[in-house]
Parts: C-alpha cells; sequence; structure tokens
C-alpha cells in the first residue's frame, strides 16, 4: 500500500506554507518532499551572497520570482570593508537571467550593483516588478534610466542608502506613460534635483502608488502639489523642509497633509525649520512609523510633535531630543517597539548633546511596555541604568548601545561595563541581537556566553582583555549566527579551539584584533567548508607565521573559494604552496 | 591590565619583521582615517590611552598620555559606527551652522569636499573605470600616480593581469595592452567635468587629473570618433554600450 501523499496534494499544502523556515525544514523530510517544496519555492533568500552559486540557486527553484541577496559583511556600512572586496550582483542577475526568466523581485543589501546588471534586468525579466537596492554602490542614474523605461510593470523602486554616481535628474523622466503599476518609489538618496513636472505626471498616473520617499532636492512648495496629488500615501518621505514659503502655501500645505487620512510613516525631513513642525500635527495621531534622525529640530519643538503621537511604534531620532524629550515619549508614546536615537554631532565627543544621558533611555524602558528594539547612542552609561532597563524590559529583542567614548567605564562609579551587559543578557531571555560598547572585560563576556542563549548578532569594539573573551561567546551562545569585532586584543587560541563552531554560524568579522596569519592558514586547513578570507591590505612582503592580520572574514560556504577576490585578499586556496607543515595540527 | 598588554605586545613586536612599529609606548601616535582600519601603523592595537577622556577618570592605569596631544575618537576609522549617508548629513549640519547666508555657495562647495572626505568612499582621486566588455567596473586612485605611464600600468595589471588563483577581470587577455600608443586593440578615453569624452594623453598630466571625472578602456573601433579632441555634447551616449 503506497502511503505516501501525492505530489498534487502536498504541493497545495506547501501552497499554504509561506516561511521559508518552515520551507526548509519540508525539504529535510524526505527526497520527495524536498523535490515537491524545491518546485514550487517562489521567495527565495540567500543572506551570504557568497555561501553558495547562483548557478545551485538557479537550478534548485526553477519558479523562483523573489530573489533576496546580501553582500558584504555589517561592517562595510563602516567602511571597515576596503574598497573592491566583493559582493557582485553581476554573476547572480546574469544566473538568474538565463535561468529564472521569470524572475520579478530583487532585493539587494550590501552589494555592487553596476549599470550593466540595471541594464540587464531590465532586459531580462519581461515582468520584473520590484527592486529594492539597500547600501548598495556601483551604479548611477544612467542605470535607473534603463530600469524606468523598460519595466511596464515595474511596482516597486527604492533605494536605500545606495551611493549612486548622481548623473542628473532625467532618469525619472523616462518612465514612460504607460506605466501607471507603481506603488513604492524611494529615490531618497539621490542628490539631484528631478524635473517637478514630470514626477507630477506620474504621482497622478500611479493610483496604487502609497510609498513616496523623495529627495533633499525637492522643494517643500513641490511637496504641496505632490501630496495633492497623492493624498491616499501611507508612507511619506519628504523632501527639505526649510524653503521660505509665503501665508498662502503654508496654508495650502497645511491643507494637504491634513487630506492624508491613510498616512502611517513619515520621514525626511531635512532641515525643517522649527515653524513647520504644526504642518505636521494633523498626521500624527495616525503615524506608526516617525524617522526625524535627519531632522535637526531642538528639544522643545519635538516634544510639541511627539505628544501627538499617540500610536508611535518605531522612532528614530537624534540626541537632540535630550532626557527631557524622551520623558514625554515615554509617557505619550506608549504603543512604542523601536527606539534608535542617533548623535547629532559629526565629530562625535566633542558637540554631542550632552544633555542626553543614560537617563532618556530609562525613562522610555519605563513608559513603553512594548518596547523591544533598541539602538542609542550616547556618550557615557552606568551599570544601574542597564540594570533598570533590563528589569524594566525583559522583553527586549535587540539592544545596541553605542557608548561613543570607547573604554569608557561606568561613568558613576569608574567601573567597567560587565554588570549592565549581564543585566542585559540575563534578563532579557528572548534577546536575539546585542551591541557591546564602553570598558568591558572578560566577565561581561562570559556573562553574556552562560546566559546569551537566543543570541544571534553580537557587535563588540574595543572590549575584552584576552582570548577567554572570544572563547566564552563561541562556547556559550548556542544561537549565534553572526559575530563582528574590531580593536580587540585576542585571536588565535580561542578561534582554533573553537573553530567547529564556526561551521554553525553564517559569518565571523574580527579587525584590528590579534590574529595571525599562522592560525588563519590553520583554520583553513582544518576547515575546509569555510572560506577564510585574510582582507590586507598592507602585507608584508614575506609573511610570517606570527604576524598579525588587519582584517579577517570566515564564513561558511558550499560554493568554495569564490574567484572574484581581488589582491588584498587571501585565502589558503590562493597560495596552496604555502602550507602549513611545520605546524602542529590538532 | 591593559598596560600589561602593551608591554605584552611590545615584546612580541620584537620578533615581527620590518615594517613594524616597535613598542606600544605611552607616546598615543594619531591614527590616520581611510582604507584601513585602525592600523594607522602596522601592528598596534588601539588601546584607552589612544582616546582622549572627557572628564572621566580612567579605570585602567592612570599613566598618562601627557605630552602627546591626544587624537580624537573622531578620527579613528568607522567610529562612531554610523552609516556614510548619515555622517554626512552631519557634516553638512556643521558646515550650515557655521556660516551666513551670503557665503552659502562658496561653504556647499566645501561641505561637498568634506563629504568626500568623510564617506570613505566617494574618495577625492579615486574614479570610477569601466572597460568596454567587462561588467565589473572598478576605482582607480588619481592621486597615486604621476604620470600617464603610470595610470596606463595600473589599468593593465587591474584588468589584464592574471596572477596564480586569480582570473583577472576579462578572463582571457594576456597581453599587455600599451593603452597609450595606439598599438593595441583598446584604446584608453575619459570623461571630462563638461560631460565629453576625450582621448587620454593630449593635455598635460596635471591638467588631466583636475578634470577627469571617469575613464574608460573603450575598443579602438569605437574610438574614432574622439580623434579630434572637442567632442559634441550631442554625440555623448546616454547609456554605456553593452
Amino acid at each position: 500500500m503506497d502511503l505516501r501523499l501525492p505530489s498534487k496534494v502536498l504541493e497545495h499544502i506547501l501552497s499554504f506554507v509561506d516561511s521559508n523556515e518552515d520551507r526548509n525544514s519540508v525539504s529535510l523530510v524526505c527526497k520527495s518532499w524536498f523535490e515537491t517544496e524545491r518546485r514550487t519555492r517562489k521567495r527565495v533568500i540567500v543572506r551570504n551572497c557568497y555561501a553558495v552559486t547562483p548557478e545551485a540557486v538557479a537550478r534548485r527553484f526553477p519558479e523562483m520570482r523573489s530573489l533576496t541577496l546580501k553582500g558584504k559583511p555589517h561592517f562595510a556600512d563602516y567602511n571597515l570593508v576596503p574598497d573592491g572586496w566583493g559582493g557582485y550582483a553581476w554573476p547572480w542577475i546574469e544566473a538568474m537571467a538565463a535561468k529564472c526568466p521569470s524572475l520579478e523581485e530583487l532585493r539587494l543589501k550590501r552589494m555592487v550593483v553596476t549599470d550593466e546588471c540595471l541594464e540587464k534586468i531590465a532586459a531580462s525579466f519581461k515582468d520584473f516588478k520590484v527592486l529594492v537596492l539597500t547600501s548598495c554602490e556601483g551604479f548611477s542614474t544612467d542605470g535607473l534610466a534603463a530600469i524606468a523605461v523598460a519595466c511596464s510593470n515595474l511596482r516597486e523602486l527604492e533605494l536605500r542608502e545606495c551611493i549612486v554616481e548622481d548623473l542628473g535628474g532625467d532618469w525619472l523622466s523616462y518612465f514612460p506613460e504607460t506605466l501607471t503599476s507603481l506603488v513604492s518609489l524611494d529615490f531618497s538618496c539621490l542628490d539631484s534635483e528631478v524635473k517637478l513636472s514630470d514626477l507630477e505626471r506620474l504621482v497622478s498616473r500611479s493610483p496604487n502608488l502609497k510609498s513616496l520617499k523623495l529627495n533633499r532636492a525637492v522643494s517643500l512648495d513641490a511637496l504641496g502639489s505632490l501630496l495633492r496629488l497623492a493624498p491616499q500615501l501611507v508612507e511619506l518621505g519628504t523632501g527639505s523642509f526649510s524653503d521660505k514659503l509665503d501665508q498662502e502655501a503654508v496654508s495650502k500645505l497645511s491643507q494637504a497633509f491634513s487630506e492624508m487620512k491613510e498616512l502611517k510613516s513619515l520621514s525626511g525631513l531635512w532641515d525643517v525649520l522649527p515653524e513647520y513642525i504644526p504642518l505636521l500635527y494633523s498626521v500624527c495621531p495616525g503615524l506608526t512609523s516617525l524617522n526625524l534622525s535627519y531632522a535637526t529640530v531642538q528639544m522643545p519643538d519635538l516634544v510639541e510633535l511627539l505628544t501627538r503621537c499617540s500610536n508611535l511604534q518605531k522612532l528614530w531620532v537624534m540626541d537632540l531630543i535630550e532626557d527631557k524629550g524622551l520623558q514625554v515619549v515615554a509617557s505619550s508614546c506608549k504603543e512604542l517597539r523601536e527606539l534608535r536615537v542617533f548623535p547629532s554631532g559629526a565629530e562625535g565627543l566633542n558637540d554631542t548633546n550632552v544633555a542626553m544621558t543614560e537617563q532618556g533611555l530609562v525613562s522610555v524602558s519605563e513608559g513603553c511596555p512594548n518596547l523591544e528594539s533598541v539602538l542609542y547612542f550616547c556618550v557615557q552609561f552606568t551599570n544601574a541604568a542597564m540594570v533598570t532597563i533590563a528589569r524594566n524590559r525583559p522583553n527586549l529583542k535587540c539592544f545596541r548601545l553605542c557608548v561613543m567614548e570607547p573604554f569608557a567605564p561606568d561613568h558613576k562609579t569608574q567601573k567597567p561595563l560587565d554588570e549592565g551587559f549581564k543585566a542585559i543578557a540575563e534578563r532579557c531571555k528572548d534577546l536575539q541581537r546585542l551591541s557591546v560598547s564602553g570598558l568591558l572585560t572578560d566577565k561581561a563576556f562570559e556573562y553574556i556566553g552562560t546566559h546569551g542563549k537566543k543570541l544571534r548578532m553580537l557587535s563588540i569594539a574595543f572590549a575584552g582583555d584576552s582570548d577567554l573573551m572570544l572563547h566564552h561567546l563561541l562556547s556559550g551562545c548556542e544561537s549565534l549566527n553572526k559575530l563582528e569585532i574590531r580593536d580587540c586584543p585576542f585571536g588565535d587560541t580561542a578561534l582554533l579551539e573553537n573553530a567547529a563552531k564556526l561551521e554553525t554560524m553564517r559569518s565571523l568579522w574580527m579587525s584590528s584584533c590579534c590574529v595571525s596569519f599562522g592560525a588563519c592558514k590553520l583554520l583553513s586547513q582544518k576547515m575546509p567548508k569555510l572560506n577564510v578570507e585574510v582582507i590586507d591590505e598592507h602585507p608584508l612582503e614575506t609573511r610570517p607565521d606570527s604576524s598579525p592580520v588587519e582584517r579577517i572574514y570566515i564564513y561558511r560556504t558550499l560554493a568554495g573559494p569564490r574567484l572574484d577576490m581581488p589582491e588584498f585578499v587571501w585565502t589558503i586556496q590562493k597560495n596552496p604552496e604555502i602550507g602549513v607543515s611545520h605546524l602542529a595540527i590538532k | 591590565m591593559i598596560t600589561e598588554l602593551e608591554m605584552g605586545r611590545a615584546e612580541s613586536e620584537l620578533e615581527l619583521g620590518l615594517g613594524l612599529s616597535l613598542g606600544g609606548g605611552t607616546a598615543a601616535k594619531i591614527v590616520k582615517p581611510g582604507g584601513g582600519g585602525a592600523w594607522g601603523e602596522r601592528g598596534r592595537l588601539l588601546t584607552a590611552k589612544d582616546f582622549p577622556s572627557v572628564g572621566s577618570k580612567r579605570a585602567a592605569d592612570s599613566a598618562s598620555h601627557a605630552g602627546a596631544s591626544p587624537p580624537r575618537s573622531s578620527q579613528v576609522v568607522g567610529w562612531p559606527p554610523i552609516g556614510s549617508h548619515r555622517m554626512n548629513s552631519l557634516v553638512n549640519n556643521q558646515a550650515t551652522k557655521k556660516e551666513d547666508d551670503g557665503k552659502k555657495q562658496a561653504k556647499d562647495d566645501e561641505t561637498k569636499d568634506v563629504t568626500k572626505k568623510v564617506s570613505g568612499k566617494v574618495q577625492v582621486g579615486f574614479i570610477k573605470v569601466n572597460m568596454d566588455g567587462v561588467a565589473i567596473g572598478r576605482k582607480v586612485d588619481l592621486n597615486a600616480h604621476s604620470s600617464y605611464e603610470n595610470l596606463a600600468q595600473t589599468l593593465e595589471d587591474m584588468f589584464f593581469r592574471t596572477s596564480p588563483g586569480t582570473i583577472g577581470l576579462t578572463g582571457q587577455f594576456t597581453k599587455p595592452l600599451r593603452l597609450l600608443d595606439g598599438s593595441s586593440e583598446f584604446v584608453l578615453t575619459y570623461e571630462d567635468k563638461e560631460g565629453d569624452w576625450m582621448l587620454v594623453g593630449d593635455v598635460p598630466w596635471r591638467m588631466f587629473i583636475t578634470s577627469v571625472k571617469r575613464l574608460r578602456v573603450m575598443k579602438t573601433s569605437e574610438a574614432n570618433g574622439l580623434a579630434a579632441r572637442h567632442q559634441d555634447p550631442k554625440e555623448r551616449q546616454r547609456n554605456k554600450p553593452v
């Protein structure tokens, strides 16, 4: 008797299984389930573009409609990864063009995307709908024009914090008159001015437009006419908010804002003048997301705005908000889930707002019961504050504290911040992401290793005393997936002793630590399923095994060593003649 | 603890080869930004002594950075960890605060330069180089070159050299190029600030580097229209040929 589920039935069941985590489990049950699952998966996510080859992915998921890729390691955001390291989108786009021409959606993060890539997308995927590029670079506005002109069913075009070679604003004018399907457009990271009349026409022929994020060059006056054309927007990123408008223009703008009944998310607001803040009052009660991190608004005006935002779930703001402002958030924004506070001074320490201290975060932790994600830049902190925060908010999932002065101790007791982070790790049992800073000894990491069982991503800078620190983390944190470390005094022993752990993680980044070249070679030899990349822009001519490496990036991979490495990236496969025979192999 | 670590490192540094700095010492050296992380001098780990204390005492050894001008933490690459877009915005805000309206234009240009330095990615001196038939563009630092020959050599190395374990970007060509003398299959061209495409080599080097915006290694057959020094702007192509 054949007890197997007919594949048609299984297919039907699987059509209800959306989560890739579940689908991954399904594919492990048996061969026929693997086959059915892979033939029906539409949305594929590859979180390290070098973990697998594009061809393998295309072969396995022929019905792919949506592909998400991530390239460079996270620390590339802070210029710690030299230019030319890799993360090229081209091989993926080429492979998909050949094998999955029905691809509709592409989401890329931290990858090098060239104009040729964009042209290839435009030419290859007939039903292309969604392009979201986050922290990508390598392309110019010419490439955008290619997408605009060719993708007749385009729904989403979003450029988030990309580095784009801006050759002018003409690209927007390439959207044909026949394109009416636009749902989301984000060009906030571009510099050049687009032609307002073309933008207006695009907006007015896009009845489904829900999200519009303008760049700084779009004036306040222009904003008014755009809002009148799209009162249905759910997400709005304004342009510059600082032109001097006459009374009539101001009241028209105010009217336009009050017509926006669906608005949930507001961002942009560059250079916003205090006298224009009241224009936003009418949309405040409906907002769930507010990004003021580019708005140099002072505390009193911020307070006026935030008292009206009772439904806010996500708030990004600069430290101009001060402790006082955060107290207002604590009492007004009871639905708050995510808080990010960024520094307002480019010089870091010397002109950072000192009226914002650890107290601000403590207030929010007291007042906002749903707070689960925090990113907080602050000059200094105390253990007591962290203990209080942990006690108030054991439901924290993400805690990223950046004490901007490296090695800063508890500013009241002068002790290391070990106890504070211990409280966080111990009490917040669901903590998945943690960034530590300030003066920390090995003890802090012993605590984190002991308690941080659900921790998936950990970022460390200028901390610890010895190899023990790394050892505690690698041996203790069972769920550890991504670990990134800079300027910490350890390396070899902990790394080699915990080599097996590295295969259970996505990646490990260490820069300006004490990892020796010999250890890298040994690790490479021991762990063939890892790519161990030594990234050294100034290598010595003869590299003794004891010499420290500048950076090391280790990740598990099925694809073997990559073929697109620049000169300054070394792997053992590149120079196999430099053997490790004279070193003891465990 | 930090002191012991420094001493330990100083000892091991004595064994290492040429080019390493010896001794952590007490004189904190300024770490230069850009490119290579915090390794301003090879082999030295930044410690608490590299960072000025702002009104707070040190838990560690109080043996100080007296005598050396303390470097600012803002000179450490990638610290504080703020993305480049945000950094640029902060810098622009600084500049705007410090000026009056009359001087705004001059300041805008200045902030653009500052912006370029801060972002680290749009670097003064680095320009894009594309080659016909090669999808992946590269960047080259003009400031690191002193002549056309120099530049041509770098480009040849970049696009054509094959070394063990690395496939040259084109994957095929291994002959040296001679981009400048018209004898090869390719010529070197550049786009100037006015948007015109011209053959490289006609103007003095110093003039060239101030006016070049980007480079292109073009097939000689396609470059015929550039023989004249000046190209009609209307002929400038919108999209690069594939």
